[in-house]
């Protein structure tokens, strides 16, 4: 039942805007496939091509193989779960649940039947006769997923849905969300400006930035193995170091830098004399002089504890501040406020990426 | 006769420019979001909704007042006349308005009613601003909202009673049999009674009293909106009362303030049944002029340049008002 | 504090001057419809009679004038009201260059003297009508005319009364509906117009009323019918009798019983809603997390 998504060099222009840049995506059948980026970006943009909403200025949208150009959203086997959720005020749970199959037709009887059985999924069992305004922020989103699946989309279209809800019931719908597409094993494209939904839930996931798509690959990847520098520095805290590239081989990189020469994985092959930025996560990083085999000198700002890690904020040679996370049983010993230290990383800890934007300066 | 019905195209021709700018627009335009109208409401019921609103704006609006416009440019002839070789354009019924056409005269009459009608109606809208304005800032700003609620309820029922009965029950008050003079000559004050009829007090009475809600509501809502810290703050930092009103609440309320005077006088001008039921044998009121043209004299084209003169000087007046507030007309009329 | 109790005083006093001003008149004009003296009067209250309403309803013209109301508020609102939500569907989707002049030419009739709108409705219409034979002999007939005239008005009240609840229209909505497979005139039918429901009564219930109410316009545009606004003028003109206070005590009455029954079931539709918001609460609160599906 379900279907892949072909975007083929997709551009969609506002007038002097281009919103999305040559988008070229293929999203399998059955996947939970996330676009993240910052808003603005262009995903939401994307999203609209592929319900309907929009026609690209340029490229073509394939739902199953077949071209979407000329198909209306209400034409196309897709469903959209809108970030507002858009639940209609004015129909009972039931109703709004059914509308799908009241626009095709399907008899009263018939419509009760199916709603009776979306309910049972999202839990909200014999509720059908209640107003919308009834029900609490985490029920209406469950309705909103039983109103799209009713109407046994091939692709369903999700915007950012849980923007809204508290953190506590956000972390528990990504699980319900992940399980839901477990279970009914349609396609299901997912858009988020939050980092941690796309991780924990995607199958793979497209990072956008500028109306241009960054890096595809699974969560692991995009976080391990960053193509740009805005990948590097949008998904999870990471330090920068920019220079240049002074000696380079297969294996690995030194980059000249202000904090000194610092070496790290070069999968780009960068060469001597580029510009480059050395990525290294806050968690790669050790305090203490002969911790790794890449060190810098730094002073340490403050010290943040957060139940599972601590994150030490260091400043080095006067200049960025750098962070440093340390887990609770690592036997690493946590420096004060104030210590001068050294701090270092194993050098394939480090990755040297050309240099080019970031998410936050 | 045929040549009247030239108004017929000049709509059809800016009809045409609009939507030749339309298209235009969106040819610039490559905005895929925009969809096309039919496309947005389908095509039977884009066709219902344009048939609907051309058939009003059209036949209802625009064709009325350019229908009008002709015919004041015509003369006054018998029906079997019209059409025919004496059916010229001229321009003697504006010209009636200011030289008596019989006497070559100044038209006197008709210049004072106009001048007349004009000032009366301004003085009735400062005097119903006045009278309407601490209530309206009561109900917005100082009232519970039980009180206003009741207020509110209290305001419309006389509003729904009919313009012709409100001023037969103030012709009830001041008729020389009346309760007003009854009272006055029973305490003692005078001996025989007033004619408030005859020196047109009951016509500005009436007036003020048949409008007074219409600068109520626009009053209120324009206050209601604003924001109870703003006037705290001002009487924190010392503004006295007249301050705070001069200010803070007037300056805020210009778009209600400019549709309430608008709406008075716009109604005072044109009222009809204030200057025939409340007025003195003597008072000429510009509206009821245009009415004999009409009911008395057969004199359609006439009457038809009198009601644009009327019209002009509304239109002058709501321009004003715009100007004077510095406000548009969306502001205004909502 | 003493200067806050004066302010306090003589803002009680104002308001009851204002409404002194407003409801003194209607007051002594009801009073007169229950006393005997043929000359309407309040003092001296001779004795209570209710032969004025026998004479009002015994009164032929103004029956008929009624029922010639009754009709034309009925046409005005089957015609001013799909024409106002008409207008304010396009105002909501028409091109930013021609929202100003549709706006200009919608408004007009607002801010135009009645008398003016029923001068050009007749001069336009009996020319048009007067055309063929056929329209002259049907069509050319005060109910109509009054019903375009009043109506040239009234339908600009009622696009601005839908306008102003289709702005707050989500058009999420539209589109979520869209998405579900409803095509264009089911989103209408099924979404928007629901929607405007409130709107919509409102507007209906304010065009009848005005059309009711109607004298400067329909005075013109009646032609040689008679609605009762223009038989009550007629009446006034002519003398005084106390079957018009009468008249004025039906209509006050029906004008109350109407703002009571308006804030009752507003009322309830507030506690109703109140009731729904207060569950929502409660969900919330015991939000219990299922167990995954």
């Amino acid at each position: 039942m379900s279907a892949g998504v072909e975007l083929d060099h997709i551009t969609v222009r506002f007038g002097q805007f281009t919103a999305v840049d040559e988008a070229t995506l293929d999203i399998k059948g059955g996947e939970f496939f996330s676009f993240l980026g910052p808003s603005g970006c262009g995903k939401t943009t994307i999203l609209r091509t592929v319900s309907g909403f929009l026609d690209p200025s340029q490229g073509k949208v394939r739902i199953g193989g077949q071209d979407m150009a000329g198909f209306g959203p209400n034409k196309r086997p897709t469903a959209l779960i809108f970030q507002n959720l858009a639940l209609f005020p004015l129909m009972t749970v039931a109703d709004n649940i059914t509308y799908g199959l009241r626009v095709r037709g399907v008899d009263k009887a018939e419509r009760m039947k199916k709603a009776g059985e979306l309910l049972e999924l999202i839990a909200l069992p014999g509720q059908g006769q209640k107003l919308v305004s009834e029900l609490s922020g985490g029920q209406r989103q469950r309705v909103a997923i039983a109103r799209a699946l009713a109407v046994q989309p091939k692709v369903l279209l999700l915007d950012e849905p849980l923007s809204a809800l508290d953190l506590k019931l956000r972390q528990h719908m990504r699980n319900e969300l992940r399980a839901i597409q477990k279970q009914v094993g349609i396609t299901f494209i997912y858009i988020t400006h939050d980092q941690g939904e796309a991780l924990t839930m995607s199958d793979r996931i497209a990072v956008m930035s500028d109306g241009v798509i960054q890096q595809v690959s699974d969560g692991k990847t995009v976080y391990d193995e960053p193509d740009t520098a805005f990948v590097a520095s949008f998904v999870g805290e990471n330090n920068a170091f920019a220079g240049t590239v002074i000696k380079a081989d297969k294996s690995g990189a030194v980059v000249e830098t202000a904090f000194g020469r610092l070496r790290g994985r070069n999968p780009k092959g960068l060469k001597s004399g580029d510009k480059a930025i050395i990525f290294v996560r806050p968690e790669s990083l050790k305090p203490g002089k002969h911790a790794a085999d890449t060190t810098l000198a730094s002073e340490v700002t403050s010290v943040a504890f957060e139940g599972n890690v601590t994150h030490v904020y260091l400043k080095g040679l006067g200049k960025k501040e750098i962070i440093l996370t340390v887990g609770r049983h690592g036997g690493v010993k946590i420096p004060e406020q104030g210590a001068k230290t050294a701090i270092g990383y194993d050098a394939d800890m480090g990755i040297v990426l050309p240099d080019g934007k970031m998410a936050r300066e | 006769m045929s040549s009247r019905f030239l108004v017929f195209v000049i709509p059809l021709v800016v009809i045409l420019v609009f939507w030749l700018m339309a298209k235009r627009e969106q040819g610039q335009s490559h905005d895929p979001t925009r969809k096309g109208f039919f496309e947005r409401n389908g095509t039977v019921l884009g066709l219902v909704f344009i048939g609907l609103v051309a058939f009003w704006t059209l036949f209802l609006v625009v064709l009325p007042y350019l229908y009008m416009a002709v015919e004041s440019f015509h003369p006054k002839l018998v029906p079997a006349k019209r059409g025919g070789p004496e059916d010229v354009l001229t321009i003697a019924q504006y010209k009636s308005f200011f030289v008596e056409p019989s006497s070559g005269d100044w038209n006197t009459t008709h210049l004072w009613a106009f001048g007349y009608t004009i000032v009366i109606s301004i003085i009735i809208t400062a005097l119903n601003f006045a009278i309407s304005y601490p209530l309206a800032y009561y109900m917005a700003q100082a009232g519970t909202l039980q009180k206003v609620r009741l207020l509110m309820l209290a305001l419309i029922v006389p509003y729904w009673v009919n313009e012709i009965l409100r001023a037969f029950s103030l012709r009830l008050l001041l008729a020389s049999k009346g309760l007003i003079n009854q009272a006055l000559m029973g305490i003692g004050i005078t001996d025989g009674p007033i004619d408030f009829l005859g020196n047109n007090t009951g016509l500005f009475v009436g007036l003020s009293y048949a409008y007074l809600l219409i600068m109520v509501f626009p009053l209120y809502n324009a206050i209601e909106s604003l924001d109870k810290n703003q006037i705290e703050a001002a009487r924190d930092l010392g503004a006295p009362w007249w301050k705070i009103h001069r200010d803070v609440v007037i300056p805020y309320a210009k778009p209600g303030i400019a549709s309430g005077c608008t709406m008075v006088f716009m109604l005072s001008a044109g009222s009809l049944a204030a200057p025939q039921f409340l007025g003195g044998p003597r008072t000429l009121w510009f509206t009821s002029i245009v009415y004999d043209f009409f009911f008395q004299a057969f004199n359609w084209p006439r009457g038809a340049a009198y009601a644009f003169i009327l019209l002009a000087a509304c239109i002058a007046f709501v321009m004003l008002m715009l100007r004077l507030f510095k406000v548009s007309l969306g502001e205004t009329i909502r | 504090m003493t200067s806050r109790f004066v302010m306090k005083g003589m803002i009680g006093f104002y308001i009851f001057l204002f409404f002194l001003y407003l409801f003194g008149p209607l007051a002594v004009m009801s009073v007169t419809a229950f006393n005997t003296p043929a000359y309407p009067q309040a003092i001296p209250f001779e004795s209570f009679t209710l032969e004025w309403f026998v004479k009002l309803w015994n009164h032929r013209a103004m029956m008929e004038g009624l029922r010639n109301s009754f009709i034309i508020g009925l046409g005005v609102v089957a015609l001013s009201v799909p024409v106002g939500l008409a207008a304010a569907i396009i105002m909501n989707q028409i091109y930013h260059r021609a929202r100003g002049m549709f706006y200009l030419v919608t408004v007009s009739p607002v801010l135009t003297p009645g008398v003016i709108i029923g001068i050009s409705t007749v001069i336009f219409w009996k020319d048009v009508l007067g055309a063929t034979e056929f329209t002259k002999e049907y069509f050319y007939k005060g109910i109509i005319l009054s019903i375009f005239g009043q109506s040239s008005f009234v339908a600009a009240y009622c696009l601005l009364i839908i306008m102003a609840r289709l702005q707050r229209f989500d058009r999420a909505q539209e589109e979520a509906a869209l998405d579900l497979g409803a095509t264009n005139p089911q989103v209408f039918w099924h979404i928007l117009l629901p929607f405007l429901k409130p709107a919509l009564i409102s507007a209906a219930v304010i065009a009848f009323l005005t059309s009711f109410e109607n004298y400067n316009t329909t005075t013109f545009a009646i032609l040689a019918d008679k609605t009762l606004v223009t038989v009550l003028a007629g009446e006034v003109r002519q003398g005084t009798t106390p079957a018009l206070s009468a008249l004025a005590v039906i209509i006050i009455g029906i004008s109350l019983a109407g703002a009571i029954i308006y804030e009752v079931m507003k009322r309830r539709e507030e506690q109703a809603a109140a009731r729904l918001s207060e569950r929502a609460r409660i969900a919330e609160r015991s939000e219990i997390v299922p167990a995954p599906v």
